[in-house]
């Protein structure tokens, strides 16, 4: 029985990973966000580099959480359209462990290239060399529990007019946690603050709490959406 | 408590604040099939999602060997393959595709891999299966998602409108693939405003039950 689950999983996560390339446009949408909010950034405020660093962390971690939101929507909505949810609900294994396989393709798509591309973009924003390994480190922690949280709401919303805002609205409250401790994590590390281990130790806390609930309760959610 | 395979009893249920049928009971034992007919918004698609546990009836209980779905839950679901108005066809995968992750995420872990290309040649569709499933015209479509009924091997099918799209000869078709799965013992729900043949089917008159124009 575990070795069936673990292929349904495997194959969830494939099935979602061959999807996902053929619409590469589409996941492509929240990294050319990412890239372009975090090189508006240097621009607008201008070249001064102390300037610049005080605001870095904030600026690469807020475009890194709005990034994730926009692309929220890709996890379910397709899916709900074409029927293919439906069919995920009457599989015979348990829904919430094949939500964490989706979840974790959409992660890979989005949060991990993120993560991979932020020291070129800090590099930018003139955040010090010390703590671009922070940021990654914060980004690899933190935008998983962005994709687990913001699944839940993005589940509970789907077939609402207008659900794109709404799981904005209903998203940012839940995240501004992950958001505090990634950019103070970052901050702390430029040699602002504290030092950045318990920032990101709690990061992981969020991670493993995220980790144990929103599959879960993103599965309800869906049950209850397609009733 | 019945001979019957599957069971709902006291059925009723609801939309929005509207009771669409009460005191719904039906029962289908092996090799049976119910055709289920009424006109339109009487709720019959409403039926059948209840039926397959994809929604939860305001009133009554549904049971598979005996005990009830909502106990049953995963075991239940194992047990049912449901082909909604939604084809539920990935339109970027090719069809081939579609029926290969089906067999990997829904089949049970005997089922040979063959299950799939026997299916698409089964609906007539083996020449085009690396055709990417969104350039199929609307009964092709149907018929990947009808496949999928050959991949998954259920005893329980539980179809709504199955026949939608479908020319002449694949109706001639979809019947003969049910009538055989009744004949191996399988057990068929079926909502169609269409006319087909298949031998030992039995009306069900969900206007019996109605409470929607009274």
């Amino acid at each position: 029985m575990t070795a069936d689950v673990l292929t349904a999983m495997r194959s969830v996560f494939g099935r979602e990973l061959l999807v996902f390339w053929r619409r590469s446009t589409e996941v492509m949408t929240a990294l050319v966000f990412f890239v372009i909010v975090t090189t508006l950034f240097p621009l607008a405020i201008g070249p001064e580099r102390h300037e610049l660093m005080l605001v870095a962390p904030g600026v690469l971690w807020v475009a890194a959480l709005l990034a994730t939101t926009l692309s929220l929507n890709h996890l379910f909505a397709s899916d709900y359209q074409d029927g293919s949810l439906e069919q995920l609900l009457m599989s015979p294994h348990p829904l919430s462990l094949l939500v964490l396989a989706k979840m974790a393709a959409h992660w890979v798509l989005t949060g991990l290239p993120l993560a991979l591309l932020s020291p070129l973009l800090a590099v930018q924003m003139a955040l010090p060399a010390k703590a671009i390994g922070t940021l990654v480190v914060s980004l690899l922690l933190g935008t998983p529990t962005l994709t687990l949280i913001g699944a839940v709401p993005a589940a509970l919303t789907l077939g609402v007019r207008g659900g794109g805002v709404l799981v904005s609205l209903l998203v940012l409250p839940l995240y501004t946690p992950v958001l505090i401790f990634g950019a103070e994590a970052v901050a702390a590390s430029a040699g602002q603050g504290f030092a950045s281990v318990a920032h990101l130790s709690l990061l992981g806390a969020f991670l493993a709490l995220a980790l144990s609930f929103a599959p879960w309760a993103s599965s309800a959610a869906l049950r209850v959406s397609l009733d | 408590m019945s001979d019957g395979l599957f069971a709902a009893r006291g059925l009723a249920c609801m939309r929005g604040d509207r009771t669409l049928f009460a005191g719904l009971s039906l029962e289908l034992a092996e090799g049976q099939a119910l055709h289920v007919r009424g006109p339109n918004g009487l709720g019959k698609t409403t039926l059948l999602r209840a039926l397959c546990g994809l929604s939860r009836p305001a009133r009554g209980e549904v049971r598979w060997r005996g005990e009830l779905i909502t106990d049953l839950a995963d075991d239940f679901t194992a047990e049912v393959a449901y082909v909604g108005h939604l084809n539920g066809i990935q339109g970027d995968l090719t069809a081939g595709e579609n029926l290969e992750v089906a067999r990997r995420v829904f089949a049970r872990r005997t089922t040979p891999p063959q299950v799939v290309s026997e299916a698409l040649e089964r609906v007539g569709l083996r020449a085009i299966a690396d055709r990417p499933a969104r350039y199929l015209s609307q009964g092709q479509k149907r018929r990947l998602a009808l496949a999928r009924l050959l991949v998954l091997r259920r005893p329980l099918w539980i179809l709504d409108e199955p026949f939608t799209a479908l020319d002449a000869a694949s109706v001639v078709g979809l019947s003969a693939l049910i009538g055989e799965h009744l004949a191996a013992g399988g057990l068929a729900l079926i909502v169609s405003h269409q006319a087909f043949d298949i031998p030992g089917i039995e009306d069900f008159e969900l206007a019996r039950y109605s409470r929607t124009r009274k």
